[in-house]
Parts: C-alpha cells; structure tokens; sequence
C-alpha cells in the first residue's frame, strides 16, 4: 500500500514541544513508559499525519488540522461545578471524573460509592502512584503500528481515566467521565488517554461525555483503551457534543477475552472533525462485541466513524448498526471492516451503516469491508443512502401534522433503531432528548 | 422367513459423541407401513439421520440391514441409488436451483450410479408434470428455486413430488405432518397413499397420532430413549393419544 | 466435520486445466523489450497514421513516469517489462485467409479442442466471429451481412485503414492514455483487437463475438477493443477466451472501451477462462484489464456480465460511467478462484446525469487457497438527481484455507439518490448438501448444482450460446474434486 504523509514540517511542527515536555510528563520516573513515549514519538515522526492515499483516511482529510497553530501548552481554565452540564445519565449520585482541557479536575469530580476491587483515578495519579496497573494494560505495539494519532497521544499523554475492576466486581452504577474543552486565545490541544481493565467476571458501565463549553477551537487526541476480561460485561458509551469548531480524534482500542461481551454505543453531534475509530479485537472464544452509533451533523461539520471488528478466535460474534443524518454541507464518513481470521470458525459478524441526506450539499461516503479468511463464517454487511421517504412524509401530512415536525418524526424513527439496542435503558432518554434538540436547532 | 427389506439390529449411534440411539430394533418387510411416534427427544430424527447416512451421526454398534447388506458405510447418495427416500422434516432451500433442475440432476444422479442411461429432457418434463398434477402443484412451483419462498404445506408436498419421482422402495417421512393445517395435510397424506405399493416399504415417524388417521400404518412402535420400547398395531397410536408418552419414557428410563 | 474436508478434495484439483496444448504456428515478434522503437515498430507493422503512433508515444512516455498499483488484493513478483515481447502476428499476415477454408487448419483444430470450433459457431444461430489469435485477427465471418446494415465489426487494425476518424473520435476517449499503468501500457503496444460501431437505429442482428488466445510464448497481450452504438442502436457482444498450458507468466492487459448514444444499449459478455497456473501457483495469466463504458446520451444502457473462471491473477473492473440523464449501467459477475488463483475484481458506477440507475450483483466463489476480492465503487454525483443504485455482493467460500473479501466503497452527493448496497459471506451449508445427496445426487455435482444456483441471477444474464458454456465452466471448475 502507498503511503503519503502529509507534509513533513506539520508533523515537525506537532512533536516539537516533545523534549522540552517530556521530563514534566507523568510517571517520567518509570523507565518503560519514558520509552513508550520514545516508541510513540518515534512511530509518529515515521509515519506523520496520514493524507488521503492512506486507505484508512481515504473520506478524512487531517490538513484543517495541520494547517492550525495549537497551544500544547495548558490554558488557563477556571470552572465551577455550575458551569458543567448535568450527568448525562441525569442522576446527581452518580460518580464522575472531569477532565478540563483533558487534565483531571479533583475539585470537580466526585467519586463515591465504588463497591471494593474497583479503582477509578486519573491517568496522571496512577502513573505516579500506581504505574504498574497501567504497564499491565497499556497498549505499545498494536497503538502505534497503523495509528499514528495514536502514537501522538503515546508521546504527550498527560492525563485522562483509569478504571480498574478486580475479578468479580460488578459496577451497579455507570461511572461517567466529562471532558469539557474550554478553548483558549490560541487553540488548545491535548491527548487524553483513558484505561479501562475490566476483571474476569466484572462489570461496568462507562459514559464518556465530550462537551466543549466554548465555541473556539480545540484539538483533543484521545485514546481509551478497554481490556474485557473473561465473562465481563462492559459498556462504553460515548456521547461527542464538542464545540463545533474542535478537532475531536479518537481512538478507542478493545481487547475481548473469553466469554466477554463489549457493548458500544457513540453519539456525536458535536465538532468541526471528528474521527472516531474502534477496534474490536474478540481474542477468544465465545467474545462478542455490540458497536452502534448514531451522529448528526450540519453545517460544515465532517464525521468520520471508523470500526474495525478482528474475529481473532473461533465461536465470536459481532452486530453492528451506525445511522447517520447529514444537513446543510455536513459529510459522514463510514468505514466498517471485518475482518476473520484463519481458523476463526464458527462466526457470526453483521454490519449495517444507513445515512440520510437532508440537503443538497450534504454527502456520505461509506466503506463496509470483509475481509474473510476461514469458511464456516456467515457474515454481512450493509449500506444505505438516501433521504427521507416523500411519502411517509406526505402521508404524515395529510393526516394534519406540519412538515417541520412531520420530518422530526421521521428522522427520529430513523435514528431510534440504533439508539433502542442500546442497552444501557436510562441512556435512551436524554439521547432521544440530544435528537430532538438537534432537530429544533435544525429548524432554526 | 422371507428376508426383511430394512433390518435395524441393536443400532447404537451417537451425535457429537452423545449417545442417542441405544440398541434399537425394528424390522420392515415389502410393502409395509410402520409409524414411529416418540416425545421430543426421543432420536426420532436422529433415526432417520442415520438411516440416510448424514455425516455427524455415528453409528457406534449394530447394523442397518436394507436387502440383506449393511447400508452403514455407504454414502448418502449410494443410499438414495439403492432407493432410499427421506422426506425431510425442514426441507432445505437451494436458492437459484429450480425444481425441475434440482429434480432432473436427481432422477439422473440416481440412474447414473446405477448404470441406466439418463432421461430424454421432455420426457422427463412430461413425467414430472403428471406427478406434479396429482399433488396440485402448478407449473409455477417447478421453476421455482427449491423450496424458496415456499410456504410449509408446499414444502412438505415438494417433498412428497420428489418422493413420487424418484420412486424409492423404502421412503422414511420425518414428521411429515409438522406445520401443516388440516387441508394440507390431506393433500400430503393423499399423495403419501398413492404411492403405497407391494414392493414400496414406509417408515412414518411422527409425534402425533393425527397424521396416522390419514396414512393408515401397518405397525405402530414407540421410541423412546434411544429404544423402541412398545410396539403394536393402529391401535396402539390411538392408546397413546388418550394416555401420553409419559409412561413410555419412564418405562425408557427404567 | 467429514462433509468439510470432502468439499476441500472435492475443489483441490480444480486446476486441473483441460485446454493446455499449444499450436506450433510460425510467428513473426518485434524484438524482445520495450522502447519508443518497440512501439514504432508495432505502429509501422500495422501501417498506421501519424496521430496513432504520436498517440501511443505520449502514451509511452506517460508510462515511463508510472508505477506499478499496488492497491489490489494480489501478490505477485514484479513484471519485467523489457523480458517481454509486445508484437507477435501468425507469419501469414500479408495472405489472410478470405474464407474458413483458407484458415491454417491447425488454428483450426485449435478451437476445436477449445471446444468452440468455428464450424460449431457457423452453426450456432447468427453468430458473427473475429478471431483474435495472438495479437492479429485471423478471420472474420458474416461481414458482408453486418456492412449490408452499416455495421463496421471488423479488426482495430484494419478500422484504423478503413474507418480512421471515426477511430480517432473515440480512441481514448472513455479511457484516456492516462488512465492508469496497465491501460497506458496497452495504449502505447496495443497489438489488435475490435472495432464495432453500430449505426443509428440498427440493430444488430446477431451476437458479435470474439475469441481470445494467447499462444505465443512470452508474447504480451494487448488487446483493444472500441464499440460504439450510435442514437437508437442495439448491440450484444461476447468475448470469451481460453488459453494453452504453460508455465511462465504472461501479461495480458487489454482495454475495452464502450460508448453508447442517446437510447442505445450495449450488452457486453465475458467468459474469461485464461490458464490459471497449476495447483501450485506455478504459471497462469496475469489479467490485468481496464474494462469502462460511457452511456453518454440519454436513456442509454451499458451491461457488463462476466463469468471469470481463468487466469492467475485477475485485475479487473467493468464500469459505467452515466453521463446521460435516465442512462442506466448494470455489471453481473460471476468469479471462480481456485487453487493459488487471486482475483480482484468489482465494478464502478458513477452516476452524473439526472435519474440515472445501476445494478451490481456479483457472486464470488472461493476454493482451495485462492484469494478473491470484490472491489466496487458507487459514486453519485451532485447533479445526479434521482439516481439509483442497488448491489449485492455474495460470497461463497469453500474449504478454509481461501479467502474472499468484499470491499465496496459507497459515496453520495446528492440528497435524493438512493443507494443500497448488501453483502454476504458464508459457506455452502451442510444441510443443501445433505439434502443433494440424499436425493442422489454425487457430493460434486451437487457442489456445482449449488454454485450454479447460487451464480443464477448473474448467469441468466448471459446470452444463450454463452449461458451453456459458462454453467460447464462453473462445473468444469468445480470437477475432479471429488475423492
């Protein structure tokens, strides 16, 4: 495969802070991690920002972001708890980390309530305190072979969560980590990355909630990486409502043990690019993973979902269903491999992307992939475009419903198949809430 | 004693190293109808699996005797040359093959093996329609791929067709009845009945006694873990209808 | 399970190729190599005009400054373009035959054990041939009857004597020089191919038919083929070819160019059978074709079907481009790999006009340790209001050492377009073997029944004379798998 790197003084210009912050980077006492930072400095400066002619980033062109000057610098912020949005999960007792700017904010968070064997800190705590829960877990090589934005994050990560559960421990309550962009006089930009190592037997639900609370530019590069333990439940769910100027790259990276289930679900409305990348490897027998997802974007807004499912043992599952609505100049970008591997028998994996236009300029570019490699496989996937159907619109009409709402019905329905298998039941609500405010704002 | 058509002796056979078949015995002359009725899980299927030589039922002990020979190391194919019929109780969908292919590559693969020349194309279009006709099966229905779309009373009479042109001697129907209404169900057993004959044997393994007021058996027998544990004549189906399999199993158990 | 590993058998010697034999036939090359000279031999072989070979220079010189692509989904060791030679004609050129009777019999028992010998063809109902053997085109049949219509079915070469502007107009034009390695290269050597033009409101009264062969050893192949139908005409063309045994390599890299008018449809046939290598991998053609019509005018129709059988590699995507409002492309396509074969190889529909519609439905079959992709491109464009586009894609997969991979890419620009996409990969299911067999049906047979089934809604888009060549194909394919 040809690969073009964009201009090398853009990924230059990124790493160049890199020596001057790296002595003042968390856990620089450990060895390993100062040479993972090296391994993803290194990674990063190889490769740079991928351009068009690397396949992965075909419909995502990365030059709005190269070509803006950010501050790696961290702002000057000051928030109170009044300026932060309610839980997304509406519920006051709930735990919840801040991050601001992708730095933990103690002041801001509240953790309580945590059954024994469950440890949620910030990145940077555990570096310092406990860096051998994060070398257990923390990904060298398959983060920095093919993504070099994750590499980035490699060398700079700073802060973000982590969420460990011991063998056993079942979380009743979502944990549900805010990261609020604040924007500053020059675009700031940072790398969060997150951990989550769920135990054999353990279970949780996670909400990351990406918000900006500015209307400037920003540039947060995250990385989460899940590890799912034999027999684990774990729920990722991620809501993207950042400003609609910020760059949002991330990448979440999930390893599925035996018997383990992950359930994904991402929301996104928010961002001028946005990328967010999945990778599924089900390691074992009997691992199954759920991705669904649903994004809503207008104006110039560009987003870019990307999954990759790698049926990596015999006897794995995977279901996948991503809707999207596209409005004003809008593009989504839908990019779904599966991939089976040789002797992976007995596999079930389903994929389905549908995208609705909502106006003349608005566009969507999908990629569904199959990549098979063992035969007792039964495997599909799909794709739609189009817009709404003129006559359920027109039936609606004419039974007396006015054609802004008539059309707020319909995209509703549209984007409910995807929202309904979401799992995670209290969730439903404030994302049919998101929908319709993005609907009014659509009428607007 | 004239030599039996099919004799099962102390047949043991196993479905992914489970044991199913626990030394069952049944024998069936020329000509004659048996029923096997059982509760679920009984190895009804797994009988007529077997019978038919799929692949993943393992006959661990005894024998299947059809004309005096073993059929237990032939082929499912070599089976169906020799004249046995299956009528499946899920008949599959083959998309893209149409009936009246599906039928010719049947009647042709069975000739072949057997060394007979294969079938002038409109002939055999002339024969299948007859046979065709009398199940009240369109045209239509032949050009169909087989079994696609098909609804369940077409199924089992598409079984049935097959049945009728390929002319089996000894034709096993694995709950035939399942899934049909009471019209279609006639339809199938009517055509089930036209082919009775001196020469054709029947095994009719059901789960209820109805289909056996419309396909009048010869013998009844129960199965029952693995085993035929009763057997009897017509009478014996009407005897089970009142009482249910319970005893039957606990007798199986015991 | 036992079922499996018999299926596995079944396929492992599909390659057991049964039309390797090779024609001992005098043959008259260009030395060995690629240059300017090369391609100023070839044009002054074929004593063509100026602008041709001023064309294939540029096109030359183009392809000085490409590089290989290397995108597909195949493997295979670099070309050297200069061990290759690019111009080979049976030494009897100046004396072409004018009837069958003067054609070499040995090229005559050729197709004979091809099993399409010509007599068979005269026989088969308004069939029309231009043999192409190696690089120059043998004999022509039926000529007179399409020139009493206006209809031109003749050799490339000999329409750049006879035809010249109209060759010039649409040379080119669909596939510029520029195109991409392998359509540039053929540009700059193209030895031979047809020229079809159909005239305005006619049509055609039989199937145009070619039959492709490589023979020559180490001989490139570069086949160009143009049709156009003008304002209201209809044309069907097949092409089908087979190739003899051997064991080095060989390029085949032709392109085919089609133009349809305002109402005119153009049906366009492929078996492609060439030799796939042995079950090693050892040998087989690199097919390496650039296949693309244009419906410029409006309600016209380009339908691609293909039943690809052949070849090591295949490299391969017949597309439309729909410039005309209401113009409709359409691409079937059955492909077979087997043994070490790679095949990569889809379609593009791009949707310009207003209300245009496309249809993609492809099946893919992939046995013993062969690779298959299925790459296509949807694209709609901002103005093509209304436009359609449905496509599935099916995948079988037999034994577990193969791959088969399905990469579409879908991209739209217009609110009111529609487009469906779906795709499927399994294998053949236990029970409809087990239902075959049960009825008597030999555990091959019931394969090839299966596989024929399953390529259906492809295969009864072929023609008549084709649909019966390409069902044994798809069994010859699949035979001696049996153990």
């Amino acid at each position: 495969m040809s690969v073009q790197t964009l201009p090398d003084d853009a990924s230059r210009q990124f790493l160049a802070p890199y020596a001057e912050l790296k002595p003042a980077l968390p856990g620089a006492d450990s060895d390993w991690l100062a040479n993972l930072r090296d391994d993803g400095a290194d990674a990063f400066r190889q490769r740079g920002f991928p351009g068009s002619k690397v396949e992965d980033w075909r419909y995502t062109s990365l030059a709005p972001l190269t070509k803006s000057a950010f501050d790696w610098r961290e702002p000057e912020a000051t928030l109170d708890a009044e300026q932060l949005p309610a839980l997304v999960f509406g519920r006051e007792a709930s735990c919840r980390l801040v991050l601001v700017n992708g730095r933990l904010s103690r002041d801001l968070s509240a953790v309580a309530g945590l059954p024994d064997g469950a440890t949620l800190m910030g990145f940077a705590e555990a570096a310092d305190q406990s860096p051998d829960l994060l070398r257990e877990a923390l990904g060298g090589e398959s983060v920095l072979a093919d993504q070099p934005l994750a590499a980035l994050n490699t060398a700079f990560m700073a802060d973000g969560f982590v969420l460990h559960l011991a063998d056993g421990v079942v979380l009743e309550q979502p944990v549900e980590i805010l990261s609020v962009g604040t924007g500053g006089k020059q675009p700031p930009l940072y790398h969060p990355r997150n951990l989550i190592v769920a135990g054999a037997d353990s279970r949780a639900t996670v909400i990351e909630h990406h918000v900006g609370l500015c209307i400037g530019a920003y540039f947060a590069n995250v990385v989460t990486e899940i590890v799912a333990g034999e027999r684990s439940i774990v729920r990722h769910c991620k809501v993207q409502d950042e400003s609609r100027e910020a760059f949002h790259i991330a990448a979440t990276n999930v390893h599925v043990g035996r018997d383990a289930m992950l359930d994904s679900f991402v929301f996104a409305v928010g961002g001028h690019l946005s990328r967010n990348e999945i990778r599924v490897k089900l390691a074992a027998p009997g691992a199954h993973c759920r991705l669904h997802g649903a994004y809503l974007m207008r104006g110039t807004q560009h987003c870019d979902n990307t999954t990759i499912i790698d049926h990596a043992a015999p006897e794995t599952n995977s279901h996948e269903l991503y809707k999207g609505v596209l409005d004003d100049e809008a593009s989504g970008v839908f990019q779904g491999k599966i991939v089976v591997r040789p002797d992976s028998q007995k596999i079930d994996g389903h994929q389905m992307n549908r995208a609705l236009l909502l106006s003349d300029k608005a566009q969507i570019n999908s990629k569904p992939e199959l990549m098979i490699y063992a035969d007792d496989v039964k495997c599909s996937h799909g794709a739609t475009a189009g817009e709404l159907d003129d006559e359920a619109l027109f039936y609606l009409r004419s039974r007396g419903v006015p054609e802004a709402q008539a059309r707020r019905l319909l995209v509703e329905a549209f984007l409910n198949e995807a929202i309904d298998g979401i799992a995670l039941a209290g969730m439903r609500m404030p994302l049919e809430q998101a929908v319709a405010r993005w609907m009014s704002g659509a009428a607007r | 004693m004239t030599q039996k058509m099919l004799e099962i002796k102390d047949l043991h056979a196993t479905v992914d190293g489970k044991e199913i078949l626990k030394g069952l015995n049944l024998s069936i002359g020329a000509g004659e109808v048996h029923a096997i009725m059982g509760p679920n899980g009984s190895g009804k299927s797994t009988l007529s699996y077997v019978l038919a030589g799929r692949d993943g039922y393992e006959v661990t002990g005894g024998d299947v005797l059809y004309d005096g020979e073993s059929l237990v190391d032939l082929v499912p194919e070599e089976r169906a040359a020799k004249g046995l019929f299956l009528a499946f109780q899920y008949p599959v969908e083959i998309p893209g093959v149409t009936n009246m292919i599906f039928l010719k590559n049947a009647v042709n693969g069975v000739r072949k093996q057997r060394g007979e020349p294969e079938l002038d194309a409109m002939e055999f279009l002339k024969f299948v329609r007859v046979k065709a006709k009398a199940l009240s099966m369109t045209d239509d229905m032949l050009k169909r791929a087989v079994n696609v779309g098909f609804s369940g009373g077409e199924k089992k009479r598409n079984e049935i067709l097959q049945m009728a042109v390929l002319e089996p001697r000894l034709a096993v129907l694995d709950e035939t009845d399942s899934g049909l209404d009471i019209d279609a169900l006639k339809v199938v057993a009517d055509g089930v009945n036209a082919l009775r004959g001196p020469e054709r044997s029947m095994l009719v393994i059901t789960h209820y006694q109805r289909l056996l007021d419309y396909i009048v058996p010869d013998h009844v027998h129960i199965l029952a873990g693995g085993r035929i544990v009763r057997s009897g004549d017509k009478g014996l189906a009407l005897e089970l209808e009142e009482r249910g399999y319970a005893e039957f199993v606990d007798q199986a158990a015991a | 399970m036992a079922l499996n590993a018999q299926t596995i058998e079944q396929v492992r010697d599909l390659g057991k190729y049964k039309y390797g034999f090779e024609t001992e036939i005098e043959m008259e090359t260009a030395p060995k190599g690629l240059s300017e000279d090369t391609v100023r031999f070839i044009s002054a072989k074929k004593n063509e005009p100026e602008w041709m070979l001023e064309w294939r220079l540029r096109a030359y010189r183009h392809w000085l400054t490409m590089k290989t692509p290397e995108w597909a989904h195949v493997h295979y060791p670099p070309i050297d373009f200069q061990d290759s030679y690019y111009y080979a004609a049976p030494k009897s050129d100046d004396d072409r035959p004018k009837s069958l009777d003067e054609v070499d019999p040995k090229l005559l028992e050729t197709y004979k054990k091809l099993g399409i010998p010509l007599e068979e063809q005269k026989f088969l109902a308004g069939v029309a041939v231009d043999a192409v053997f190696d690089s120059v085109s043998v004999t022509t049949t039926y000529k007179k009857q399409l020139e009493d219509q206006g209809i031109i079915f003749c050799s490339i070469s000999e329409a750049l004597q006879t035809h010249p502007e109209l060759v010039r107009q649409y040379i080119g034009s669909v596939v510029p020089y520029t195109d991409n390695f392998y359509a540039t290269l053929n540009s700059a050597v193209f030895s031979d191919g047809s020229f079809v033009y159909i005239p305005k409101g006619v049509r055609c009264p039989m199937e145009l038919s070619t039959y492709f062969r490589i023979n020559a050893r180490d001989t490139g192949q570069f086949e160009r083929t143009l049709i156009i139908a003008d304002e209201g005409s209809y044309v069907s063309y097949l092409e089908g070819c087979t190739a003899p045994q051997r064991d080095e390599n060989q390029l085949h890299a032709a392109v085919v160019e089609l133009v349809t008018h305002d109402d005119a449809e153009i049906k366009y046939s492929t078996v492609q059978n060439w030799y796939p290598g042995d079950e090693d991998g050892k040998g087989g053609i690199y097919n390496f074709v650039t296949k693309r019509g244009a419906c410029r005018g409006r309600n016209s129709k380009i339908s691609w079907t293909q039943v690809e059988t052949g070849s090591a590699i295949t490299w391969k995507y017949p597309s439309c481009i729909l410039q005309g409002d209401n113009s409709v492309g359409e691409f079937y396509s059955v492909a077979i790999t087997n043994n070490a074969q790679q095949a990569d190889t889809g379609t593009k529909m791009i949707h310009l006009g207003k209300n245009t519609s496309s249809r993609i439905i492809s099946k893919g079959i992939s046995a013993g340790k062969a690779e298959q992709t299925y790459r296509g491109l949807v694209r709609i464009g901002p103005r093509a209001t209304g436009a359609r586009n449905y496509t599935q894609c099916d995948s079988l997969l037999i034994g577990d050492k193969c791959g088969a991979h399905t990469v579409p890419y879908i991209e739209s620009r217009n609110r009111t377009a529609r487009v469906e996409h779906e795709a499927t990969t399994s294998k053949i299911s236990d029970d409809q073997l087990f239902y075959c067999r049960q009825r008597g049906i030999g555990a091959e047979d019931a394969v090839a029944l299966i596989v024929n089934g399953f390529c259906r809604d492809v295969l009864q888009h072929l023609p008549m004379e084709f649909a019966v060549e390409a069902q044994k194909l798809v069994g010859i394919s699949l035979e001696g798998s049996v153990g």
